[in-house]
């Protein structure tokens, strides 16, 4: 349940600029989180309100932008949609591949008051 | 609650103990990780209400990564080669390393650190073997991240030139995703476990380096096509390099050491 420790680091950059800014609370945090970061977001919403509990982030709404994984073929330079790390290129059936995007774990911005 | 390991209180906390003087620490609780902070009680008078964006853009793991640089800075300038074993729990991380430990403890200064949520019986085993190790209890923590062994290194003090293993906590999940500052991730698969295990947990298999099937005398017992194995390792991560071993009968363990004297400072 590495859902507790993310939600946690959350709770810690959510905290530390509401107080850099001078600000009371956190009305809307968006995050961005990519199909491959090996987030279970069912997990990350059951986490969530033990986490927040007594932070800025208490009656924050939750945004999550998810990002698709694509990776780029070492092989044949093809740019794909991947769903699994085990994916193989379609164009040319090689395993070696670089992933472009979809393992981001990000706090994109926050809503304060 | 601590960041780290999710504990809720200082019972389950995460301890950092040295077995040789486990009883002097038994009473003593280390928290690596102050509880994160809590709102700011301070009132306003009057109630503003405008509304500002803060354009974060700040990676969620960022303290570990920052954490996990820190470690491999400090191995870096020692000539430390540091290895990070992550395995299910029973594949056989501990019986590898002891036995790799009594064979090569000769030529090379090894230290450990042992990570499990209890006990301090890894730590005992490899301190029998005369070797430094710090056993870290990561509470409810299901695996182990930089700052903890940032701490566990301090303990060590650790010479210039020599190897030190770091043994998660058996999970083949929650490691995969906290860098230690290692410089090697060796991940161990056993004889007993399925052919498809790569797959079914593909983010360890990822981010590994090295792949080590062990049990290998139990092969005319089970049912188990290593090569089939191998193919969803290298669909997964086509970079693995594989070693086929018994901790129990030591067969096949030498092309592991050679690979190991190889990468020694």
């Amino acid at each position: 349940m590495h859902e507790l420790s993310v939600a946690l680091g959350i709770v810690k950059i959510a905290e530390d600029e509401t107080k850099k800014a001078n600000a009371k609370k956190v009305e809307l945090i968006e995050l961005e989180i990519g199909t491959l970061a090996g987030i279970e977001f069912e997990s990350l919403d059951f986490v969530w309100s033990s986490a927040v509990r007594n932070t800025v982030l208490e009656n924050a709404v939750k945004k999550i932008d998810i990002i698709k994984a694509k990776a780029k073929c070492v092989d044949c330079d093809t740019v794909f949609n991947i769903n699994y790390l085990y994916d193989s290129c379609p164009s040319c059936n090689s395993n070696f591949k670089g992933i472009i995007q979809g393992k981001e774990l990000r706090v994109k911005a926050l809503e304060v008051i | 609650m601590c960041g780290t390991c999710g504990c809720g209180s200082g019972e389950n906390g995460v301890r950092i103990l040295n077995p040789l003087d486990a009883k002097k620490h038994d009473n003593h609780e280390h928290h690596h990780h102050q509880a994160v902070g809590r709102s700011h009680s301070h009132e306003h008078s009057h109630e503003h209400h405008h509304k500002t964006v803060l354009e974060v853009e700040q990676n969620i793991l960022q303290h570990n990564d920052v954490m996990a640089a820190r470690n491999k800075g400090y191995f870096e300038a020692k000539n430390i080669f540091a290895i990070n074993l992550v395995s299910s729990p029973g594949s056989g991380k501990t019986s590898i390393l002891e036995r790799t430990l009594k064979d090569l403890k000769k030529e090379i200064p090894f230290y450990v650190i042992e990570g499990d949520q209890q006990t301090l019986n890894d730590a005992n085993r490899i301190a029998a073997i005369n070797i430094p190790v710090i056993q870290i209890n990561t509470g409810k923590g299901c695996h182990l991240e930089s700052d903890m062994v940032y701490d566990a290194v301090k303990k060590l003090d650790i010479q210039n030139d020599s190897i030190l293993m770091i043994e998660n906590v058996g999970n083949l999940v929650c490691p995969s995703m906290f860098n230690l500052g290692e410089s090697k991730r060796v991940v161990i698969i056993s004889t007993t476990e399925g052919v498809d295990k790569p797959i079914k947990y593909p983010d360890m298999f990822h981010t590994s380096d090295v792949c080590i099937i062990n049990k290998i005398d139990l092969l005319p017992y089970v049912d188990i096509d290593l090569e089939e194995l191998k193919q969803y390792a290298l669909k997964v991560n086509p970079n693995l390099q594989f070693f086929e071993m018994s901790a129990t009968t030591g067969e096949g363990m030498e092309n592991w050491y050679n690979w190991l004297k190889t990468q020694k400072p």
